[in-house]
């Protein structure tokens, strides 16, 4: 008889830029000084987007829409990984991604301001529309992965969601799924720490998200979610051994939601402002700012550019979408199916 | 043309299309090395590798939200829920995703894809593997839902979902797997999803049957001028073919083995008093299963409706 030890797991985590803007070089991917004003220049375009609808929001112009403020690095280092032709599988709260990947600014407004049209994502990219239901999303990544190592095709899969999706069935089915097959596909977890009101606490006993992993049998990595260059690596490398054969990654992003979890919550009713106020010093961008003017990258007048250029990026957006003529009510039965029935066909003549 | 099974039917049809179509794949469980716990994946394993047939693990909402991504992607999959009982764990993802994919992404992305699943009572199973709940499914806008009645509908039923560009679910009769053979040409050939047929012609009464009810209805219409009507696709529903027999005969009995309150039935009786009330001379009548959690086999006799209810029923309109 014995009373031994058969497994045991490890889970690292990764930081490379600390909040006063100093690198661990050792670990610094190697990027050239263009791309870096370039992910600095995405995570603006993020915020300000991000900024400009919840003032849109306030006035009437959008409606309900999830506020992604301090979230810039996890999303915009994720993004920067992919390759164009990898598929994507957004949650709701990852504007910064799809902005990094290029997706009209229009079509976002489009979508938060209750127009389907701006899910049709454009035909160069195979960005999914967005989950609105937590986690359900996670086994059409799984299916895309296996569809995509079926047909021999050099893409990666990548899905990202909340913490609140861990709880999720979906979550589990999918990453037993993704782990058993050994499947191209990469998880990225923002752990923003709260679901609406429910705290990371709340959610799960288990000390990291990234373990999780662990129980399908492929590996789970925490990553500093405020850390732009730790995303990035972490999600390079993933996607690297995606495509070489080696299978499934889970990244667990440690991030913070700085605003309320929509336009329509009061995260006041539920966490105080010390905790908020915290994290503010963690600020994403703020510490890239730090090291790249240690670089010799950044100063003001820099920053009031690359600001303004943003603005206006995002004011064409908005007026674009605003001068988009509004969909006639038949509209609605456009992609419903394929052929309309005859009753479907009935009921569209009636409106 | 040979005598099969709906087993051997709905098998034949897999294989002809996965021959013919690289994107077809089947996944579900036990739909592998054992053929499926029915049979009706036997031998494709050995045909077409374990790229193309796969063994899932146990997890139904896994297993349609993998598909959806695979046809998403541009294959033509074909997933297997074991037995009806169990794709209820799988409705979000038919429910909020497969129905309105093409919806949510304005065409850019759709799900030509096919749920199988038997379906229906009178098999001595467990709990849950004898259910009939169509009804669900008919409520979805977004998705079709295909009920053959036999060998030859089943091949020809689901040649036409795998084909079909949008999402279908194919509900199996277990009843009828082994019950009955029919002539099935050996060929390919499909029959157009949202089309019934009339399987009798008659003058006198209206009965529509799917599923294994069919059979029922056939033997119970003896003596009657019944003109029977078998939908194969409960939605979209063929309503002209049933509205010119209705207007014909003047009499309607619906007939199917789900529970009466929110049944398909209601759906047809419905339509028949938007649109032809002035046809009838008799009161719609529907023979269902009662309002009851769907009991074991013991009594599952006295669940389903039986030919002496039918006919009791063809009675009844025909005082009229």
């Amino acid at each position: 008889m014995s009373n031994e030890t058969i497994v045991q797991f490890r889970v690292e985590r990764l930081s490379i830029l600390d909040e006063n803007g100093v690198v661990d070089e050792s670990l610094m991917p190697s990027l050239p000084d263009a791309e870096i004003l370039r992910m600095y220049e995405c995570m603006v375009l993020a915020r300000t987007f991000d900024q400009r609808a919840v003032a849109l929001q306030r006035e009437g112009r959008l409606g309900t829409y999830p506020p992604s403020i301090g979230q810039e690095a996890a999303q915009v280092g994720s993004a920067f990984a992919l390759q164009p032709t990898d598929w994507v599988f957004p949650s709701f709260r990852e504007m910064g991604v799809q902005l990094t990947l290029g997706y009209p600014i229009r079509q976002l407004f489009q979508y938060w301001a209750g127009d389907e049209r701006g899910q049709h994502s454009p035909q160069e990219l195979n960005i999914f529309p967005i989950s609105v239901s937590v986690g359900t999303h996670i086994p059409h990544a799984v299916g895309a992965a296996m569809a995509a190592r079926y047909r021999r095709d050099p893409v990666a899969v990548i899905a990202y969601f909340g913490d609140g999706a861990t709880s999720k069935g979906d979550f589990h089915e999918g990453f037993n799924m993704a782990g058993l097959f050994r499947l191209p596909v990469v998880f990225i977890c923002q752990n923003n720490q709260w679901a609406i009101s429910v705290p990371l606490s709340g959610q799960t006993a288990a000390q990291t998200l990234a373990q999780k992993a662990v129980a399908y049998g492929f590996e789970g990595v925490q990553v500093d979610g405020n850390d732009v260059f730790a995303v990035y690596r972490a999600t390079r490398d993933a996607l690297e051994k995606a495509r070489s054969g080696g299978g499934a990654t889970f990244i667990e992003c440690l991030t913070y939601r700085m605003a309320d979890h929509t336009t329509s919550d009061d995260a006041g009713r539920y966490r105080s402002a010390g905790d908020v106020a915290a994290w503010s010093a963690r600020d994403p961008l703020l510490r890239l700012e730090r090291f790249m003017t240690g670089r010799g990258l950044w100063n003001e007048q820099y920053q009031t550019e690359i600001r303004e250029r943003a603005t206006a990026e995002v004011d064409a957006g908005i007026a674009a979408m605003e001068a988009e003529p509004l969909l006639e009510a038949a509209a609605m039965f456009d992609h419903t199916c394929a052929a309309l029935s005859p009753r479907q066909v009935w009921q569209r003549e009636g409106l | 043309m040979a005598q099969l099974t709906m087993v051997q039917a709905i098998n034949q049809a897999l294989g002809q299309e996965m021959a013919r179509d690289d994107r077809v794949v089947l996944l579900g469980e036990d739909v592998g090395k054992d053929g499926g716990v029915f049979r009706v994946s036997e031998g494709l394993l050995e045909r077409f590798g374990a790229e193309r047939v796969i063994d899932t693990p146990l997890a139904e909402s896994a297993i349609v939200g993998a598909t959806i991504g695979m046809a998403a992607y541009g294959l033509r999959p074909v997933a297997e829920i074991q037995f009806m009982g169990f794709i209820y764990a799988a409705i979000d993802q038919i429910y909020s995703h497969a129905a309105r994919l093409r919806t949510r992404s304005r065409g850019r992305f759709t799900c030509p894809l096919v749920v199988r699943t038997p379906y229906g009572g009178g098999i001595k199973a467990p709990e849950l593997h004898e259910e009939s709940s169509e009804a669900i499914f008919c409520h979805i806008p977004g998705i079709k839902v295909v009920v053959p009645s036999g060998p030859y509908t089943a091949k020809g039923l689901l040649l036409a979902a795998i084909r079909d560009p949008d999402p279908v679910i194919f509900l199996e009769p277990t009843r009828l797997y082994r019950m009955l053979r029919e002539e099935v040409p050996d060929g390919e050939y499909t029959l157009p999803l949202g089309r019934a047929r009339v399987v009798r012609e008659g003058s006198d009464v209206t009965v529509v049957a799917w599923g294994s009810m069919l059979e029922r209805v056939l033997k119970a219409v003896d003596g009657y001028g019944a003109e029977v009507i078998n939908p194969l696709t409960l939605s979209p529903f063929d309503w002209e073919t049933l509205l010119e027999s209705v207007r014909k005969t003047g009499r309607l009995v619906i007939v199917h083995e789900a529970v009466k309150t929110g049944g398909f039935g209601a759906e047809i009786a419905a339509t028949v008093a938007e649109e032809g009330i002035f046809y009838l001379r008799a009161p719609v009548l529907r023979v269902t299963a009662p309002d009851v959690v769907v009991p074991m086999s013991k009594l599952m006799d006295h669940f389903l409706p039986s030919v002496d209810q039918i006919t009791s029923a063809l009675y009844e309109v025909m005082r009229y």
